[in-house]
């Protein structure tokens, strides 16, 4: 597999704050990756260090096998999905999907053939003669795709592409944009704050926090083995469990997550199975979320959710349950993933 | 004062018309009416012998525009005009571009003083303090000796239309002084524009392959251009009505607002003066249908 995008020891500083520090991964050719953080965690940075928008404060950035430091985002072979669309409002939907096509000197018939044929592979052919304004979210998103496309690049970067979308459009995109990347079997890089995005799409994450990257990993292997606290935390919002906790629950001064699906509810210490770890505290909060409930649950001043799977015992619980009532929570050795810090 | 403040939520429309009638009174009837007054005037005959209006009707009076004199006062006017409109584009646009997508909050803060200084003093005494700094021994004469360069200014100054005896008397030195005076009139509108301008539109359009040019001419111009129209009224209009500057500064010959104001005033002849001012109106509304035409009151 040849290495698309190659980031080494890439800082980024403005000002005092520093946006990246001393980053290092690589994208291979027809990977579709994601950079999932929360906002300022340095994933829109690359992103934008990609883009050739910015250039980084030091470290060296090579694209599909050339240095591309000092190299102007017109002269690189990537194109970009913006968060707002960036579509632009003077021109109509043909013109704004061809506009990459006129900048480079395409003649006429072919910039209409192939923008057509763009606007086709989103489903939006009957719409080509319509302004920006005259569309929706969703429809304005799948231009945008089109605009990007249409250069036929070979690496796509798309920065948090679904954000402005509601639910239903959001899930149904991810569905097309996965298709569209089998399909033209190019690099997609794909920026985003939502981990159920990331991991439902991806080849690869990199999970970014503070300007560094966390973790690097399949979407499965990133659930199953989180590597530190945040990842843990930030991906499958497990419980975390830090050193001096875990110390006194199991002797071992060793940090660990575990699920929240996989802790569970007892009203009584009698029914936790033997072998299992248990812990009692305090009922904080009850959510019922339609197939289950969580359970925020305070113990050792700190809080631990459950989430318990919606039947008549999760109901009779909600229902009976009063603040600050004692209860039990367990789980299996085998639901404890180590983690580095 | 609850039950005033009651009685006004619930009548509306009585609301508005009290709002609304003292501005219209004074657009409709002081303003319109008056302007109108003048122009009714355009058609009617000024008796030499008796010095005084015939109110008949003729059309004398804009057949005599077309006079060689008068046609000579016209296109002075309308070239100008056309001139320091194209100057203040060419020197406000880019200092418009850096306020709105460069500038730091207190960069912009001192860009808009810079700006709207000069509008802060009179504007005959800004007139009259460039007929000094313009003059023959004045600071700029002064500096481009000083730097060795007066042949240059004897070489401008020998070109025919633009040059004159001394930059003070010339119409380059007469198309500064318009240009400075009328440039905030220009920066500010266009400013407007670029600012409602989102940045990633500029970054998709080079993320798309166009160069920094290309940029411009594709995106960043025809989305500026509404401000740019809306400046251009300002420089325009206020040049082809302007008759301070074209008396204090550049070479002698008339421009419309100081026939008007010598025809009106000296001789007392309001329907030739009224004809004079009929021009501009007519230049100005042809000028807006072409602007229009080219979509420049088009908002996105």
């Amino acid at each position: 597999m040849s290495v698309a995008i190659e980031f080494k020891a890439v800082s980024q500083t403005f000002g005092h704050v520093k946006a990246l520090d001393r980053v290092s991964f690589s994208v291979y050719e027809g990977e579709f990756f994601s950079m999932l953080g929360p906002s300022g965690s340095g994933k829109t940075t690359c992103l934008r260090l990609m883009a050739g928008f910015e250039q980084p404060s030091s470290g060296s950035l090579r694209l599909l096998g050339r240095d591309a430091l000092g190299a102007a985002p017109y002269e690189r072979d990537v194109n970009t999905v913006f968060q707002d669309y960036a579509l632009f409002p003077h021109m109509n939907v043909l013109d704004n999907v061809s506009y990459g096509l006129l900048v480079r000197k395409v003649n006429k018939a072919e910039r209409h053939a192939r923008a057509h044929e763009a606007l086709a592979m989103v489903a939006l052919h009957d719409h080509a003669l319509r302004t920006p304004a005259q569309l929706s979210g969703g429809q304005r998103q799948r231009v945008a795709l089109a605009r990007a496309l249409v250069n036929r690049p070979r690496i796509l970067l798309l920065d948090e592409p679904l954000g402005a979308l509601d639910m239903k459009l959001r899930e149904q995109m991810q569905v097309e944009l996965k298709q569209l990347h089998k399909k033209l079997g190019i690099t997609f890089v794909y920026v985003t704050h939502d981990q159920g995005e990331a991991l439902s799409m991806s080849d690869r994450i990199a999970v970014f926090n503070q300007g560094r990257i966390e973790q690097i990993a399949n979407p499965r292997t990133l659930y199953h083995q989180p590597r530190t606290p945040f990842v843990a935390d930030f991906v499958g919002s497990a419980n975390v469990i830090d050193a001096s906790f875990a110390k006194t629950l199991t002797g071992a001064a060793q940090a660990f997550a575990v699920r929240q699906e996989n802790i569970q509810i007892h009203m009584s210490q009698a029914s936790v199975a033997a072998g299992d770890w248990k812990l009692e505290g305090e009922v904080m909060a009850i959510q019922f979320l339609g197939a289950n409930q969580r359970l925020d649950v305070k113990a050792n001043g700190q809080i631990i959710s459950a989430l318990q799977s919606e039947g008549e015992i999760a109901s009779r619980l909600a229902a009976d349950a009063v603040h600050g009532q004692r209860i039990t929570l367990s789980w299996s050795p085998k639901h404890m993933v180590m983690l580095d810090a | 004062m609850r039950t005033l403040s009651h009685f006004f939520y619930r009548q509306r429309t009585l609301t508005l018309l009290l709002m609304l009638t003292p501005p219209l009174l004074w657009f409709g009837v002081v303003y319109l009416g008056s302007l109108f007054n003048l122009l009714i005037q355009s058609v009617w005959v000024f008796d030499d012998m008796s010095m005084s209006v015939i109110t008949e009707f003729t059309n004398t009076n804009f057949a005599n525009l077309l006079t060689p004199a008068n046609l000579d006062i016209l296109t002075r006017t309308l070239a100008m005009a056309c001139a320091v409109t194209l100057g203040c584009v060419l020197l406000g646009f880019p200092m418009a571009y850096y306020m709105a997508h460069f500038a730091g909050p207190a960069e912009k803060g001192f860009f808009y003083v810079a700006v709207m200084l000069p509008m802060w003093a009179s504007f005959i005494v800004k007139a009259y303090a460039w007929t000094v700094l313009l003059a023959q021994g004045g600071v700029i004469y002064w500096l481009l000796n000083a730097m060795g360069l007066q042949f240059a200014l004897q070489a401008v100054l020998a070109l025919p239309v633009v040059g004159g005896d001394t930059l003070a008397t010339s119409n380059l030195g007469r198309f500064v002084v318009f240009t400075y005076i009328w440039l905030p009139f220009m920066v500010l509108p266009i400013q407007a524009a670029i600012e409602r301008v989102p940045v990633t539109l500029l970054l998709a359009s080079g993320d798309l392959g166009a160069r920094p040019f290309q940029t411009f001419r594709r995106v960043l111009w025809p989305l500026a251009f509404p401000g740019v129209v809306a400046g251009s009224i300002f420089t325009f209009s206020l040049t082809l009505g302007d008759y301070i500057i074209a008396q204090l500064v550049g070479p002698p010959g008339l421009y419309i607002g100081n026939m008007v104001y010598t025809l009106q005033g000296t001789i007392g002849n309001i329907p030739m003066a009224a004809a004079f001012t009929c021009v501009p109106i007519v230049l100005i509304t042809l000028y807006l249908s072409l602007a229009r035409r080219l979509g420049a009151f088009h908002a996105y």
